[in-house]
């Protein structure tokens, strides 16, 4: 990287100096704390410098963008039993009705199928929010909140909960870690996933309490089996109603409670405030903060001068955390304006996301995104649907995104997204959209217009755009290309270039 | 989900507010716009496939494949999913009881049509007609039945009963149980080890494969991750087909790249690269091989023909999965002929043909083939000449190494749990016996509990 000395990766975070943050370093800032930028995008930032680019990743209320109304979907597809169906069921069931037990699971049935359409709406919803937004941070945290607060549809099956539950994300995304702590437990669709429903002072459902402390604040070991019990009866009488959090009075356990440094006839908000009077809890957080904007874990362990770096980092971030009283944007900032972000030990080294992959091609190559649908599945292919979590740990990440079977389908999506190459199926769809790869290359002719005519520019420009770098084997194989189509420098060349691009392997990390 | 996107309209293609408008691009001339040579002007017309999850780490020349000590690697187990919920009281057919006949008065097997097992008076129950094949397999002692097969408090979602058997967990929550053996074998989980897998693990080993569109939970581990295609030709860089000039630079890409010594994850992604190119060119020639016998013409027919070519060709492939769907026969699903005959004999002939192509190459020895299915039905017939979700069923595994024969008794037609047979066998002790006694491994470090191993493979 250009400017920056490769010596060993800093374990402080000290703001970089203000001339080592050029081109390569506003795209990786774009990379990252967003889904990428194009290179007018990339260059704008650079201009700015590292604070002014941070910030306008970080204060995204100061970009207008339209909130999605809640009538965007219909709260109402899911609804329980009414009495009078519940009478009549009973009925049926003692009667040994069979005809009037059919048409109620037929019911039912058809609900659920109605609602399972409505998910998949939701799902593309997001997805073109991640395309479109002008707050990239703000769904990156979205999606990061998902990630970590893990809640999968095949078990909630309410889609305009899941819905709900992802707004409660993107209004919390960059705000304060203790608030979004205060509303999760009072989320359905978080209540259903993890059984709290029904949890009441005669039984109490300990899920709940034990992914709240293990999962989604303190981390294995950091708390005892008795604080899981006591958590759950403080937590007993969460439930919801309506789409709503709803408050059991009847079911909740009002007796003396001990949890963690706690005591006091605690109530979920005293179970919280417990947790969040944890030194472990900023620590947790910080470290899975850095887990997904810097060193993903299994890399934080490449050599051990890495490994002390990333501890201190991640110790420095949760002591920032703790002063901002777990307000998450000055955490950020530091990570962002450090030169240790920066640091060829964490720059390119990540593996993207399924969503990172497929929504940053569209946001930085400028490709059209065709057919959301088609997109959904693509990333369920490749290992990351949306709403779908595989378990309430959320994605593992990391290698475990890239097997030979995901790596085809990452690649040939690409293809989908540059040239609308449809896969088998879906001709009805064939949308001739086209891509229109010469705008990339524009600020090349900027500095000088013959450049746009010269397959070595081009390549170099194109590469060092893409990947960060320009190897010479990736070199070699687009110039040897370039040369079988007499080096003339088309569009069609170009998205050629960008199709070899997006299937070497260096494209899949960031 | 699942695949079903496509069938509402979407929004049109959104664009980054963020991005530039590429009229608004006038870095190029018009002369320069237009005078693109047209190189992909076909492109847009649909050339099959591009998101085939595809692909296998097959061992590469470096690769070296790993041996685990003790464990019979040339063991393969193939699982089929019968989907929907197998009507099981029409599979195997107690035609000796009258409770039988008089539940499906429309449905019904009668004793003259039903293919005996033999098991004589005190359990008379036969095979439905249409499963010829299994009796064939049946009589040379390639065929066990195990009966009465469900667990406790039966769900009766698809969903839900599909998730119970493929996580073999009464919640349905969790990896697959198959994934789970995977990642025990490749990082030794529940071993004593610390679960993490070696750097390299997917260069050397071999991800269970599933020939569909979508894995199934059950192949997904928390490190090992199945690898799935439909049809061998999708199973590929799909670059060639945009133009054919792009072929020989893909291929420069992955076979001179160079594992990065300074960036581990890029040395990762090089090697899987170069996996994924090799592996590919080797599924697609081990599918394209001519079977030793004909099979017959059906999805299921087409998914185990596939199975022995990969089975010839050496894989290493520890585990296939494919799926026969259809079977949730709620209306007209006929008695000895009709739409359940139809989806019984094309699961009968697939596997008969399926064992006689793995005879003919020498290999029946290796493979154990087990189905199932989420649920029974209903003993009961509805008012619609169908059956509903129900709960226990047999469940039948095929291969020269198992059990052969009928195995416990039929459940009772007369103790009934509100119109549902009840179970006697828990499948996960049959998982049990499959991984203990197949597959070589503790079954309870798979299982996350202990299960008397069903003895269903006496190999």
């Amino acid at each position: 990287m250009a400017g920056i000395p490769s010596d060993t990766l800093p374990g402080r975070l000290e703001k970089i100096r203000d001339e080592d943050f050029g081109y390569d370093q506003a795209r990786h800032l774009l990379l990252r704390a967003g889904f990428g930028g194009t290179p007018q995008q990339i260059r704008t930032l650079a201009g700015w410098g590292v604070e002014r680019a941070v910030d306008h990743l970080l204060e995204v209320e100061r970009i207008p963008y339209e909130a999605t109304p809640d009538q965007s979907f219909d709260r109402d597809i899911v609804r329980p039993f009414s009495d009078a169906e519940r009478r009549a069921y009973r009925q049926a069931q003692r009667r040994g009705d069979e005809d009037t037990l059919a048409r109620l699971r037929l019911t039912r049935q058809q609900m659920q199928r109605q609602d399972r359409r409505q998910i998949g709406a939701v799902q593309r919803w997001w997805l073109e929010r991640m395309i479109e937004t002008p707050r990239p941070l703000e769904e990156k945290m979205t999606l990061f909140w998902h990630g970590h607060f893990a809640t999968s549809y095949r078990k909630v099956e309410d889609s305009f909960h899941m819905f709900q539950q992802n707004e409660l994300f993107r209004a919390h995304a960059l705000g304060n870690f203790g608030d979004l702590l205060f509303r999760i437990i009072r989320d359905p669709a978080m209540i259903r996933y993890l059984d709290n429903q029904a949890s009441s002072a005669q039984s109490p459902n300990e899920n709940l309490a034990r992914e709240l402390m293990e999962l989604f604040s303190l981390g294995e070991g950091n708390y005892s089996e008795r604080d899981i019990k006591e958590g759950a009866r403080a937590l007993t009488g969460y439930t919801y109603a309506d789409d709503q959090f709803y408050f059991n009075a009847e079911n909740h356990d009002r007796g003396g409670k001990r949890i963690l440094g706690a005591r006091g006839n605690l109530d979920g908000d005293g179970f919280v405030s417990a947790i969040l009077g944890e030194r472990n809890c900023a620590d947790f957080i910080a470290g899975k903060l850095y887990g997904f904007f810097a060193l993903h874990p299994e890399d934080q362990t490449a050599t051990d001068e890495i490994g002390e770096a990333a501890a201190r980092a991640r110790r420095q971030l949760a002591a920032e955390l703790l002063r901002a009283r777990y307000d998450l944007r000055p955490v950020l900032r530091t990570l962002f304006t450090s030169g240790h972000f920066y640091h060829p030990d964490v720059v390119g080294r990540r593996i993207k996301s399924p969503i990172e992959l497929v929504v940053g091609a569209i946001r930085t190559l400028n490709a059209p995104a065709r057919d959301l649908g088609v997109l959904i599945e693509a990333t369920a292919l490749m290992g990351q649907q949306v709403m779908l979590p595989p378990s309430v740990a959320g994605w593992d990440g990391g290698r475990s995104w890239i097997n030979t079977s995901t790596l085809f389908v990452r690649q040939n999506t690409m293809n989908f997204l540059l040239t609308g190459k449809l896969p088998a199926g879906y001709d009805a769809l064939a949308e001739v959209a086209t891509f229109d790869p010469w705008p990339l290359i524009e600020p090349l002719s900027e500095l000088d217009p013959a450049s746009v005519r010269d397959p070595e520019k081009v390549s170099d420009f194109l590469l060092r755009f893409t990947l960060g770098q320009s190897p010479q084997p990736a070199r070699d194989a687009l110039l040897a290309f370039a040369g079988e189509h007499d080096n003339a420098v088309t569009p069609d060349l170009v998205t050629g270039m960008l199709v070899l691009i997006s299937a070497m392997p260096e494209y899949q990390l960031t | 989900m699942c695949g079903k996107h496509h069938d509402t309209p979407s929004t049109p293609a959104p664009r980054s507010a963020l991005h530039l408008n590429p009229s608004e691009a006038g870095a190029y001339t018009r002369r320069e716009f237009l005078g693109g040579s047209l190189l992909f002007a076909s492109a847009a017309i649909s050339v099959p496939a591009f998101m085939q999850r595809s692909a296998l780490a097959l061992p590469t020349a470096a690769g070296g494949l790993s041996s685990i000590p003790g464990a019979p690697e040339d063991r393969v187990l193939v699982v089929i999913q019968l989907g929907g919920g197998n009507d099981g009281l029409n599979t195997v057919v107690p035609y000796g009881f009258d409770e039988y006949y008089r539940a499906r008065p429309g449905i019904g097997v009668s004793e003259e049509q039903a293919l005996k097992l033999g098991r004589g008076a005190s359990d008379p129950i036969g095979l439905h007609p249409a499963l010829e094949g299994v009796k064939s397999l049946f009589d040379e002692g390639y065929c066990s039945i195990v009966q009465g097969v469900g667990y406790p408090n039966p769900n009766r979602s698809h969903f839900t009963s599909m998730d119970i058997w493929q996580t073999a967990d009464l919640s349905g929550t969790g990896d697959g149980w198959l994934g789970r053996f995977m990642d025990s074998e490749c990082c030794g989980f529940g071993n004593g080890a610390n679960g993490q897998a070696p750097a390299d693990t997917q260069t050397t080993n071999h991800p269970p494969i599933s020939l569909g569109r979508e894995a199934p939970v059950a192949l997904q581990g928390r490190r090992v991750k199945p690898v799935s295609f439909e049809t061998p030709d999708l199973f590929r860089w799909t670059g060639g087909d945009i133009h054919p000039s792009l072929e020989r630079p893909y291929q420069q890409i992955t076979d001179n790249g160079k594992p990065d010594q300074d960036n581990p994850v890029a040395a990762f992604l090089t090697r899987t690269a170069l996996d994924a190119r090799v592996s590919s060119e080797q599924i697609r020639r081990a599918v394209s091989l001519q079977p030793l016998v004909r099979y017959p013409q059906s999805q299921l027919s087409r998914q185990l023909q596939m199975v022995a070519g990969m089975v010839r060709a050496g894989m290493k492939t520890r585990v296939y999965y494919v799926t026969h769907g259809g079977f949730d026969t709620h209306a007209g699903q006929g008695g000895a002929n009709g739409r359940h005959a139809n989806l019984l004999r094309q699961f009968a002939s697939a596997v008969r043909a399926f064992y006689d192509d793995l005879k003919a190459q020498g290999n029946e020895g290796r493979v154990l083939t087990m189905s199932f299915s989420e649920f029974g039905r209903r003993v009961g017939q509805n008012d619609s000449g169908g059956t509903d979700h129900g709960t226990a069923a047999p469940m039948m595994l095929f291969g020269p190494m198992v059990n052969a024969g009928a195995i416990n008794r039929h459940p009772s037609m007369r103790d009934l749990d509100d119109g549902d047979l009840k179970y006697t066998t828990d499948f996960r002790s049959i998982y049990a016996g499959v991984l203990g006694d197949w597959m070589g491994v503790e079954p309870a470090s798979v299982l996350g509990g202990k299960f008397r191993k069903a003895r269903v493979v006496t190999a």
